[in-house]
């Protein structure tokens, strides 16, 4: 008996969440049922060539839209993360050079010298070509 | 409901309406214009939207930069031949109802360039224009008086009957034909279906 009137309460408890997903799914049903309505009575349709087409600044689209770009240019992606990291961290060093103690200094020529060697690498390879 | 009934009522405080006039106050109220300027009147037409005399106090301050979102063209300076077409093709691509000011004396006739060889001799020629402002440029309280006349003209528009407004009615065209620019000028030189120019007496 007791039990029966938990479980109850604990349905109804819960029956609110079920009332707010009705009007939850309810509200833009029938929002956009009544525009759709409001449109096809009061507002028809005059679809056509210029108005489907892509909106390009008033400009005629030209070409296609899947442009391929070279695979090669990964190079270059690299090389600019290269210098990309180096100087997002060279200016907090170069800004507490003079209170730094040996070890910091000896580990951030460390890591320029990683950095220098990959662009010592691109370099032989001919990335820097511009072709 | 006739006009006399409705004074009636409203004289005893019973305010009445119907759905067209509801519907009618609510687009005449947020008009948003496209994102777009061709010449110096331009420039007036962001001194409008600017603080000092704020365009969005008439509900038109949201100028979107995509004609899918736009209600209203303001032509805002000089047709170019060269530009004329885009012009017709992003109205085409606004979504109806939509609405279009000439602001500006280039705008309306061509302006102190009527004479040229390269600038349209106005943009009535291939869009219908529903307000035209004078002036050169006309200033921005000129700009909202075109914004307030362009409101009233959507409040008394019918959405049916023999003479619904241009959205509204199957028969209007949804796009108007987009001129080419050719060698000499722009073909057709003008939409024949719109543009019809009272005779000028000559002679006589």
């Amino acid at each position: 008996m007791g039990r029966a009137t938990n479980m109850t309460e604990q349905t109804q408890s819960y029956l609110f969440l079920a009332v707010l997903l009705g009007v939850a799914v309810a509200f833009p049903l029938v929002m956009l049922g009544v525009a759709r309505l409001w449109a096809t009575v009061y507002s028809p349709a005059k679809p056509g060539p210029a108005k489907a087409a892509p909106y390009e600044c008033g400009l005629e689209s030209t070409g296609d839209a899947w442009v391929q770009l070279r695979s090669g240019y990964y190079l270059y992606a690299i090389v600019f993360l290269i210098f990309d990291v180096e100087a997002l961290l060279l200016l907090p060093f170069a800004v507490a050079f003079t209170s730094l103690p040996v070890g910091a200094f000896v580990a951030i020529l460390v890591f320029l010298l990683l950095l220098v060697e990959g662009l010592v690498w691109a370099w032989q390879k001919g990335v820097l070509e511009w072709n | 409901m006739n006009e006399g009934l409705r004074s009636e009522l409203s004289k005893q405080g019973v305010f009445t309406t119907t759905l067209q006039e509801l519907y009618n106050w609510g687009r005449s109220n947020s008009v948003w214009p496209l994102n777009f300027g061709l010449a110096c009147c331009a420039i007036e037409m962001i001194a409008a939207s600017m603080a000092r005399f704020d365009i969005s106090r008439f509900g038109s301050e949201v100028f979107r930069p995509s004609p899918r979102q736009a209600d209203l063209m303001i032509v805002a300076g000089t047709v170019t031949k060269k530009m004329a077409p885009l012009v017709v093709r992003l109205y085409n691509q606004m979504p109806a109802p939509k609405y279009v000011i000439a602001m500006g004396a280039c705008a309306i006739s061509g302006g102190p360039f009527k004479q040229g060889y390269n600038v349209l001799k106005g943009i009535d020629r291939y869009l219908p224009v529903d307000v035209h402002i004078p002036g050169c440029p006309p200033r921005p309280e000129a700009l909202l008086h075109a914004l307030i006349t362009l409101q009233e003209k959507m409040r008394g528009e019918p959405l049916a009957g023999p003479a619904p407004a241009r959205h509204a009615d199957p028969s209007a065209p949804g796009e108007y034909p987009v001129p080419a620019y050719g060698p000499y000028d722009l073909t057709p030189a003008k939409n024949d279906e719109l543009w019809r120019p009272a005779p000028l007496p000559r002679g006589e």
